[in-house]
């Protein structure tokens, strides 16, 4: 089968079904099935990407030369595949949520949400096909444009407050991201993301490395809210809790740490990063996140904000793998991409499941609710212990090759900041699920029942999936595989 | 061969018409707009063919009137920086004066005739500003833009006069002190030709009244570029000239000084040159950077859209200019790439302007808000487009000729200018989300009226939609075919890049 222009069809799907969606405006069930339909044929078509990219194939297609030299690629590698599975698996589930979720909260505009979110994919998609970092930056500002209307979706103050600190982050990271790109290309020539890195042979100063990186890192930072630059994410908890599950927990965040990872492994290298010091800056800081996250986690009663920078933390635990630079915590790191991502998507399912059937927000009014929404908090426990890195589930998976790939490095401090986290992590979660099974619940409970199956299926369904990889993170779509392989092709460059 | 009279046919039509708009327009006044359309779209044809003819053969056309060889006569020189200017500047013209139609009956009734008359004349000036080959031709064709747009500024809104009156003094400084810089220059070499003078400068270089000159040309068309701090006539002139006149004068006009600008440093005096003599490029580039961070943070300030676009201009010629004092290949892509992508955003912008002020009457931001959406989905959805070009996201034009611009300040590791570049960025998205914000979300300060209040569609007519959607998609396709524009450009580069 001729799968060149797989990628494509991949990216371009969920744009195709924007008309649609626009034109059925007035037709709400209508206009949900062109979001269904584009998501199950994205799916579909990312997964017939994966045979070839389990071999180590690459998939490349050259759409046009952009600029002299500058060709706009989509490359379907091992790790674009990877990352495009779980964003456009995760999509489908998130829709039928929606569904739920718009309805059941009486939100406003939902065709300008669903238009939105059908490009916040095809950017994602387009972000893990990039083959270059040019093809990369135009997917990368496209999300922050199409995220934009969702984040400011209520219109209110306070959302429109949270669009204004989300857009200037995020464009401020764009511009740092050219200018780092701009400066790549004069040294080298090339932008394209090759595994080991493309600086080669180049003469460096350790200087113009440093300045490189940090400028790099200030791009990518934002998006993988790389602590002094997380602060948009806990204020764009103001979008709708769809947005903040898939959007806020796997695609942005996510094209945040890939492109991390992307710029580590793939523009620098191990052997740049290890040389010029660079791993030792990441390291530093992903683990000032990852404390200081979790700390702030227990301050917050809003359990979106809560979840937020729960978020912030789990990014960091990607990113300290991405700068141990040895090959079992890279897989760690990876493998984490895809873990965190079936975790905290559950607890923002829980949390907009709360909202809209109990309209609770607030972590101290939540007492006794297990009783009247057994499955959504059976499934947050599940989240939430998973977060925290109990076996079996798969925080643990991921969390373990972290600490062996620490450890292989000869390095002790990360593995302790891993375990001071955990336990941070069963301290913030804990109340929320003590409060919900033992405190007694106030009467406002009474004729309550469990939230609407579109809402609890989806929550549900991701539980079961952290789960199921922790018992055997090879079940579907062989993800152990797809990182062991994206790891070694870059610690062994060919 | 009729491809080699170009260079003559574009200001032979353009002359033709000032006499045909008045004459017939006297016997029938209402067929003034078609006629004007028929100017420039004429223009705009003889540039397109002259640019395809040019592209194909490689050749520089060099036209000598009434067949008087250079240095005896006057040339026009058609080399491909020219002919990609000409072409730029006749269509931008073009769609302009086709979404004046509107604008014409309700902001200058019944001095059309005038209007399109002087309008012809100020495009013949631009036009042989850019062809010619003489620098003292180039003065009378500068003095006769000039006289034009003033005329053309002076009819619109009561301070218009005014605002004309102080752009008609600066500007007369500016002209003569380019004319004497000229005959400094003659004197010395006794040539008046740009190429024959190119030749003789390096053996006169040292001599002091060539210095002089230089300066005298760089701050006399430094005042017709605006560029900083050489603007002050430029934000009153634009602002209150009628809609159309900003639209006309603003991508153009300070884009062809800015083009004599670069035929002065970079073709007839040539960098390696001057830059033995005086830093001149370095100080044209560190004013190019105090205007772009001025004039954007100027533009933020302002509440009148019109007049915050008239800043927005003053910063975008920074980049042009920056570019210039680069000096280097990927400077020259980005300022030459920048002049047809400003001159596209910025008429756009205007146009925009234009039509909400024909529907509003006015254009002031603070009045802007969310039923605009719904009343002009499509004008609003072309002012989206040049917005984020403005600001530089790609896949949208404005985003490459930053990015070549990047490119050569990191060539030079000018990193100051490379800040600027990046700061001015984020400065624009500021003035830009501003508005957009306005126009797509509702004012939480209001008590939600959402629902209650209908909103009828009120989009504006073909005549105004027209230009406006060929310039947004224009944005786009310039952006992501791109390589093709630069590709070309790379052959229009001076000796010694």
């Amino acid at each position: 089968m001729d799968l060149t222009y797989i990628p494509l069809y991949a990216v371009l799907v969920s744009l195709a079904a924007v008309p649609f969606i626009l034109l059925s405006s007035k037709k709400p069930n209508l206009r949900e099935f062109w979001t269904i339909l584009a998501g199950v044929i994205k799916f579909l078509l990312v997964l017939a990407l994966l045979p070839s990219a389990l071999q180590g194939n690459v998939i490349e297609l050259e759409l046009l030369e952009i600029a002299p030299n500058l060709p706009l690629v989509l490359k379907a590698d091992t790790f674009g595949v990877f990352f495009a599975i779980i964003a456009s698996g995760l999509w489908i589930l998130t829709s039928f949520y929606s569904i739920g979720y718009m309805r059941g909260h009486h939100e406003k505009k939902q065709t300008r949400y669903f238009a939105s979110f059908a490009i916040c994919l095809s950017s994602t998609i387009g972000i893990a096909f990039s083959g270059n970092l040019l093809t990369f930056i135009i997917f990368y500002e496209m999300l922050t444009l199409a995220t934009y209307p969702l984040v400011i979706h209520s219109e209110t103050k306070k959302g429109i407050a949270a669009g204004r600190k989300y857009l200037s982050y995020t464009l401020s990271a764009g511009l740092l991201l050219i200018a780092a790109a701009a400066i790549t290309y004069s040294i080298t020539g090339t932008l394209e993301f090759v595994p080991g890195g493309i600086f080669g042979d180049t003469d460096l100063s350790n200087s113009m490395a440093v300045v490189i990186f940090l400028l790099f890192l200030g791009g990518v930072g934002v998006k993988a809210g790389i602590m002094p630059l997380h602060s948009w994410l806990p204020s764009a908890m103001a979008a709708p809790t769809p947005v903040s599950a898939l959007l806020h927990a796997v695609a942005v965040v996510k094209s945040g740490v890939f492109g991390v990872i992307r710029v580590v492994g793939f523009i620098f290298g191990p052997e740049m990063m290890a040389e010029f010091g660079l791993n030792e800056i990441l390291m530093v800081l992903a683990g000032i996140t990852i404390i200081v996250a979790s700390l702030l986690a227990f301050a917050q009663d809003n359990l979106k904000r809560r979840l937020a920078y729960s978020t912030i933390g789990q990014l960091s635990y990607i990113v300290l793998g991405a700068a141990l630079l040895t090959e079992t915590g890279l897989i760690g790191s990876i493998m984490h991409i895809s873990f965190h991502a079936t975790m905290k998507i559950t607890l923002f399912f829980c949390a907009g499941a709360i909202m809209v059937n109990l309209h609770k927000k607030n972590i101290s009014d939540m007492n006794g609710i297990a009783r009247v929404m057994p499955w959504t908090m059976a499934a947050f426990t599940i989240g939430s212990m998973g977060l925290a890195g109990i076996p079996p589930l798969n925080g643990f998976v991921s969390k373990w090759y972290l600490a062996s790939g620490a450890l292989e490095g000869g390095m002790i401090l990360p593995v302790i900041i891993l375990v001071i986290s955990g336990l941070l992590n069963v301290g913030y979660f804990f109340p929320i699920i003590h409060r919900a099974y033992f405190r007694k619940g106030g009467p406002e409970l009474e004729g309550h029942t469990e939230a609407s199956p579109f809402m609890v299926v989806p929550l549900f369904s991701t539980a079961v999936l952290s789960i199921l990889f922790g018992l055997n993170p090879d079940l579907f779509f062989n993800f152990f595989d797809m990182a062991t392989s994206i790891a070694s092709s870059i610690f062994n460059p060919l | 061969m009729i491809g080699s009279e170009i260079p003559a046919l574009i200001p032979v039509t353009y002359i033709l018409f000032a006499i045909l708009i008045p004459v017939i327009g006297l016997w029938k006044r209402e067929i003034t707009w078609h006629l004007s359309l028929l100017g420039t779209g004429t223009a705009t044809f003889f540039s397109a063919w002259g640019f395809m003819h040019l592209i194909q053969t490689g050749e520089t056309i060099r036209y000598f009137f009434g067949g008087w060889a250079p240095p005896i006569g006057i040339e026009f020189v058609y080399d491909g920086l020219a002919a990609f200017i000409v072409l730029v500047i006749n269509a931008i013209a073009f769609l302009v004066l086709i979404h004046s139609k509107e604008i014409s009956k309700v902001e200058f009734p019944g001095k059309k005739l005038a209007y399109y008359t002087v309008s012809m004349l100020l495009m013949l000036g631009f036009n042989g500003m850019v062809l010619t080959g003489d620098l003292f031709n180039l003065y009378v064709f500068l003095e006769i833009s000039s006289l034009s747009s003033y005329a053309l500024i002076a009819i619109g809104e009561k301070r218009a006069p005014y605002a004309a009156f102080r752009y008609l003094i600066i500007g007369t400084v500016g002209g003569s002190l380019y004319l004497l810089g000229v005959g400094f220059l003659y004197t010395v070499t006794g040539t008046l030709n740009i190429i024959d003078m190119h030749v003789m400068l390096p053996q006169v270089i040292g001599h002091s009244s060539v210095i002089a000159a230089l300066i005298l040309m760089i701050i006399g068309v430094g005042v017709k570029a605006a560029l900083f701090p050489l603007h002050g006539w430029l934000p009153d002139s634009y602002t209150f000239a009628s809609s159309t006149s900003s639209a006309l004068i603003a991508p153009i006009g300070t884009k062809v000084a800015a083009y004599i600008l670069f035929r002065v440093v970079l073709f007839l005096f040539g960098v390696e040159l001057i830059d033995h003599q005086l830093p001149v490029t370095t100080i044209i580039g560190i004013f190019a950077g105090i205007g772009i961070l001025y004039g954007s943070i100027m533009a933020i300030a302002q509440s009148e859209m019109k007049k915050m676009l008239a800043y927005s201009s003053v910063s975008q010629i920074g980049y042009i200019i920056m570019g210039l004092s680069l000096a280097n290949p990927f400077g020259f892509i980005g300022a030459v790439l920048h002049i047809l992508n400003h001159a596209m955003m910025k008429a756009l912008l205007f146009l925009v302007s234009g039509s909400i002020r024909l529907k509003e009457g006015h254009s002031l931001i603070t009045k802007f808000d969310n039923s605009y959406r719904k009343k002009y989905p499509w004008t609003m959805a072309a002012f989206t487009t040049a917005a984020i070009s403005m600001v530089g996201l790609p896949p949208l034009a404005g985003f490459f000729s930053k990015w070549y611009l990047a490119l050569g300040t990191i060539d030079n590791s000018n990193w100051l200018l490379l800040a600027v570049i990046l700061i001015s960025s984020l400065l624009n998205a500021v003035y830009f989300f501003r508005i957009l914000e306005k126009i797509y979300l509702n004012n939480p300060d209001t008590e939600s009226t959402e629902e209650t209040e209908v909103v009828e569609r009120d989009e504006v007519g073909f005549t105004m939609m027209f230009p406006m959607a060929v310039m947004a998609i224009g944005l786009l396709l310039v952006g992501i075919f791109n390589a093709y524009i630069v590709n070309v450009i790379f052959n229009m580069f001076p000796a010694g890049f």
